[in-house]
């Protein structure tokens, strides 16, 4: 789950990680208001939406308009702000649609001497968290990895600890801090690993980390994600998500306890298992279709969760074809095959239904769809299923 | 001959009293039942405050070590619910289990990263988590596949997926293919038994003759295993990489198969694995023919 940058800074601020001074506006007004109440010569207005890119990205509406702007005023506060609020920014990581901006966050501007890049994942192949440094900041860090990999650092991290305070220190010197800034990071590292620990984060990245002219570490742009595994625990977090931010049929997908990603092609799947799933998208895609969507409806596939499944693909007005592609195993498919003939009654069909089971007792459901009345098209096997999907488009 | 599981293997679950607990455990004993009948395969469970009781005929314990101690278990199946399951695996480990089979999808990734690290301290071994479970034909199924699409054979199967395993076992029968075991590692981020492992297990394995990976988007182990093969498999190998239409930075249904910062695609994957000499199917259609293919 992610959430806005506004919402990182107020909890990494709980957890003692140095953010700058902020204020939430949710109207011109509130940008001037915020610009007063920071009481400095610079402030910073930026648009909180949930993709990267916010500063070179720019307004669908108002094409001059950078998604994040530094202003000198309170009137000039308010007039960036009343071209923001209710814009279309699209950026690099939004698409071509962009993103509604509903929120702004005014900061207060810093003298800046450096800016550093710190982020702290869980690496796959150490099976550990691990703090990834670098003196080359405000990049894009898979950029820096291509171009200078050498000026990355990776510090493993002991989970149950946290950041020990000599990985800090020695972290601090490879970065060629120097005075003041290395007793600060000193300081800000540990915690940042600690926040991430405390949080169950998924990632944590500050770009850039700002270095102060008086030696000071500061996060001026955090990037938060939380395990969704781990939500249970916490309820904090959880009361963070911003469902406006995310695609209305995956939220919808997710509490009918289907795993479903929306794609651009026109051909629907529903499918048991997530590596089916995928292979179904490319199996379609190898005999010259494109898939609408991923979606996984589990082991179980019952009348309710088919029907729910059939509503979010056929809900996308893309989708011309469906393709069902099921493995009974333990399940068997005539249990499916019920499911899905109730559920197509349900719904009401008007594309193309193709279906492909295999598995326990498949003859017999073969026939129950075949002696249906319902035009329901059955496949032998995989490549049947996708030949026979992609052709029924071109009727 | 086969790997991790074999006739001495003796399996206790965990989270027996749960739904998805008992189903499996009875559908566990009903195949180990069908083809040693004379053995008692699945011996118990433990659930932790129904010790003394009975399920469907299934002595239930309190306690890993205690079920251990009084059935002689030595492997146990996890179907304990996400929040728990992590402390039931280092629970299992510190019971002495050889082999630690979790089923359970959703456990928090840093629960994870430390139950690794603490199985890594003890002599067990641990498969998944979220993973379908190992099925050694003929000899002992532990996990959730459907026992009777996998037949006994000579093709050592390793996949990051469920449903595709179960795909792919199938389609190995159809060709008069078994398999020797067939192992589903899980598709977590983080897990305990990863591609390699199993290959140079296989690899010793005399009762294989050749391997089936599969693999999906996310992560690198596909990319090592390409490496270790080419530098240490003398078996003949094929593989299926799901998820070339996966767009990057969403998340396809396993909490590990995402693309992050153009890392993990199935482009690369299969390009090292083709690289490693193995025959790479472009369909799932193909797995199995991909599969005799490299046998030639």
């Amino acid at each position: 789950m992610k959430i806005h940058e506004y919402q990182a800074k107020q909890l990494l601020a709980k957890s003692g990680v140095a953010v700058p001074r902020g204020v939430v506006a949710k109207s011109a007004a509130e940008a001037a208001e915020a610009f007063k109440q920071l009481n400095g010569k610079l402030a910073v207005v930026k648009s909180q939406i949930h993709a990267g890119g916010r500063g070179k990205g720019r307004f669908k509406e108002q094409p001059e308009q950078p998604g994040v702007v530094l202003v000198r005023s309170a009137d000039e506060a308010k007039a960036n702000a009343s071209r923001m609020l209710g814009g279309t920014l699209v950026t690099i990581q939004t698409g071509a649609e962009g993103k509604t901006v509903q929120t702004l966050f005014v900061e207060e501007g810093l003298d800046i001497a450096a800016e550093l890049y710190a982020a702290v994942v869980v690496d796959r192949e150490s099976r550990r968290p691990v703090l990834i440094l670098s003196s080359e900041g405000g990049m894009d860090i898979e950029e820096v990895a291509a171009h200078s990999p050498e000026k990355i650092l990776r510090e493993p991290i002991d989970a149950g600890y946290g950041l020990h305070a000599f990985q800090a220190t020695k972290l601090a010197f490879r970065l060629g801090l120097k005075g003041q800034a290395i007793r600060s990071a000193a300081e800000f590292l540990p915690k940042l690993v600690r926040f991430f620990l405390d949080h169950d984060c998924s990632m944590t990245e500050i770009n850039p980390l700002v270095v102060t002219g008086d030696g000071r570490l500061i996060a001026i742009d955090a990037k938060v994600t939380f395990d969704d595994n781990a939500l249970f625990r916490h309820k904090e977090a959880t009361e963070l998500r911003d469902l406006a931010e995310e695609e209305p049929a995956e939220v919808r997908a997710a509490d009918a306890g289907l795993s479903y990603v929306k794609l651009d092609g026109n051909i629907g799947c529903l499918v048991n298992g997530a590596g089916l799933a995928m292979s179904t998208m490319d199996l379609i895609k190898l005999h010259g279709g494109e898939p609408a969507n991923f979606l996984d409806v589990g082991g179980g596939a019952s009348v309710d969760q088919v029907s729910e499944a059939f509503r979010i693909i056929l809900a996308d007005a893309n989708v011309q074809a469906v393709l069902v592609n099921i493995f009974g195993g333990i399940m068997k498919c005539d249990t499916i095959a019920t499911a899905l003939l109730e559920a197509y009654d349900k719904i009401g069909f008007k594309v193309p239904l193709v279906v492909r089971l295999e598995g326990t007792n498949v003859e017999l459901a073969r026939k129950m769809l075949a002696e249906s009345g319902k035009s329901i098209t059955t496949a032998v096997d995989l490549t049947d299923a996708a030949k026979k999907v992609v052709a029924s488009l071109q009727k | 001959m086969s790997i991790l599981v074999d006739k001495s293997t003796k399996i206790i679950t965990q989270g027996i009293t749960g739904k998805a607990g008992l189903f499996h455990s009875q559908q566990c004993r009903a195949y180990a039942a069908e083809h040693r009948p004379d053995d008692d395969v699945i011996v118990g469970g433990v659930t932790p405050g129904k010790g003394g009781t009975e399920i469907d005929g299934f002595p239930v314990f309190n306690t890993v070590e205690e079920a251990r101690q009084k059935t002689g278990a030595n492997c146990s199946l996890i179907f304990v619910p996400p929040p728990f399951a992590a402390d039931a695996i280092m629970e299992s480990a510190d019971a002495g289990m050889d082999l630690i089979v979790a089923i359970t999808e959703g456990i928090p990734v840093l629960d994870m990263v430390k139950a690794y690290d603490y199985v890594a301290t003890t002599k067990s071994r641990l498969v998944g988590p979220n993973c379908p479970g190992v099925i050694t034909p003929g000899v002992a199924k532990i996990g959730i596949m459907p026992g009777y699409i996998h037949q006994p054979g000579k093709v050592g199967l390793i996949s990051k997926s469920g449903t595709l395993t179960y795909e792919a076992a199938w389609q190995l029968g159809n060709l008069g293919l078994g398999q020797s075991t067939a192992v589903g590692i899980g598709g977590d981020p983080i897990i305990g038994t990863t591609f390699i492992d199993l290959l140079e297990m296989f690899e010793a394995d005399p009762g294989t003759e050749a391997i089936l990976l599969i693999g999906e988007i996310g992560g690198t182990a596909e990319i090592e295993a390409a490496e270790y093969i080419k530098a240490n498999i003398s078996k003949p190998c094929a593989a299926f990489i799901a998820g070339m239409t996966a767009p990057p930075g969403k998340r396809m249904g396993h909490a590990g198969a995402i693309i992050s910062g153009g890392q993990g695609t199935a482009a690369e994957k299969i390009q090292a694995l083709r690289a490693a000499g193995v025959e790479v199917a472009d369909s799932p259609a193909d797995m199995g023919t991909a599969m005799k293919r490299a046998m030639k």
